[in-house]
């Protein structure tokens, strides 16, 4: 780290992962026992999750293995289901600094699940990202995860059902945390999240379209309700994308934060 | 089983970390173009919108403690409470509710 802003960008990340981290054992103890259930030992279990890091993907590759699925089937099935990441990398690309060094970018894209892309907009906003706010909240994240998968592997059901439950809503709340804040200062991204949620809903339920798999559905709705919202509502000039990156400024988003 | 497990774990890492890492190191500078600048600064608030709801009705035992705890974080969030709180806001409704549920 290089300098005094770095670590404090790194404990805010570090802060900031915890509840993504107890969100995750939850989910990831669910995966675990899949795992078990499929007959996959604890050891590739934890293997499988600390080196992909996402959880659709990573139940339906069980389900793959389980059933001996070609190995090309296999990348097939990863792509659709993760391709969601391919535009949460898109969109994070302009929220880092041009100027920064290559290599963050090698070790940030390891990071970008549902919930660290989720966090990390956030600590971009107005700016660039500074990639120790990533490291900090991957570097509970992803323990949390990969410890998760190993429990649930190798015990089973030991957490209580009640527990589970609660935790679950951890992640749903972090994404509200993220997008709620600044939908109140712009009403076009209030009415964004109202219409997306609404026709989240909609696809949830409706015949024919609730046939289509919920990682299809959140990139066929992200595509269309942002390129709505981009046609009828282009950003002004320096929106969401401020000039260069200054110290001072980043102390102060960061204290703002910590409120 | 039929394949080798950690073979299987390789093309799934490989394949997603590519998925994640293409766009990040290919995009390298500040698009110009307005549409893609307004539909790229959009992307977060809908992909999170849509994951978000109604999948969080059913994250839970019950739909009732998955809606309080919903608007519970919305409330929270408003008021401008740290992510923490939020999360932590949501989790406690649920596990109350779900007491008595």
């Amino acid at each position: 780290m290089r300098s005094e802003t770095d670590r404090s960008w790194y404990r805010k990340g570090l802060q900031d992962g915890i509840p993504i981290a107890l969100g995750y054992l939850a989910v990831s103890f669910t995966l675990g026992i899949a795992a078990g259930n499929q007959h996959i030992a604890s050891l590739p279990a934890a293997l499988m999750s600390a080196t992909n890091l996402t959880s659709a993907g990573e139940f339906a590759g069980l389900g793959l293995i389980a059933a001996g699925a070609a190995y090309g089937e296999m990348a097939g099935t990863q792509l659709i289901i993760n391709l969601r990441y391919f535009l949460m990398s898109c969109a994070l690309s302009q929220r880092l600094s041009p100027r920064m060094p290559f290599f963050h970018r090698l070790l940030i894209a390891y990071g970008i699940t549902d919930e660290v892309f989720g966090i990390a907009v956030g600590a971009g906003a107005g700016g660039c990202l500074n990639p120790y706010y990533v490291y900090g909240a991957v570097t509970v994240a992803a323990p949390a995860w990969t410890l998760g998968t190993w429990l649930g592997a190798v015990s089973g059901n030991v957490l209580p059902e009640r527990i589970l439950s609660a935790l679950n809503v951890a992640l749903y709340g972090m994404f509200i945390a993220v997008i709620v804040p600044p939908a109140r200062k712009e009403k076009v991204l209030a009415g964004l999240i109202a219409a997306s949620m609404t026709a989240s809903l909609l696809c949830a339920h409706l015949p024919v379209v609730s046939q289509i798999s919920a990682g299809m559905r959140i990139i066929l709705l992200t595509v269309l309700l942002a390129g709505a919202g981009a046609l009828l509502f282009p950003i002004q000039e320096g929106q969401g994308q401020e000039e260069g990156w200054d110290d001072m400024q980043a102390e102060d988003t960061l204290k703002g934060g910590e409120r | 089983m039929k394949g080798d497990i950690y073979l299987y774990i390789l093309v799934m890492a490989g394949v997603t970390y590519l998925i994640r890492v293409l766009p990040l190191t290919l995009i390298r500078r500040p698009i110009k173009n307005r549409f893609f600048r307004s539909f790229l600064y959009y992307v977060p608030y809908v992909t999170l919108s849509v994951m978000t709801f109604p999948a969080i009705l059913s994250a839970t035992s019950s739909i009732y403690s998955g809606a309080a705890g919903l608007v519970v974080a919305l409330a929270l969030a408003f008021c401008g409470a740290s992510l923490f709180k939020v999360a932590v806001g949501a989790c406690g409704i649920v596990f109350l509710l779900e007491l008595f549920l």
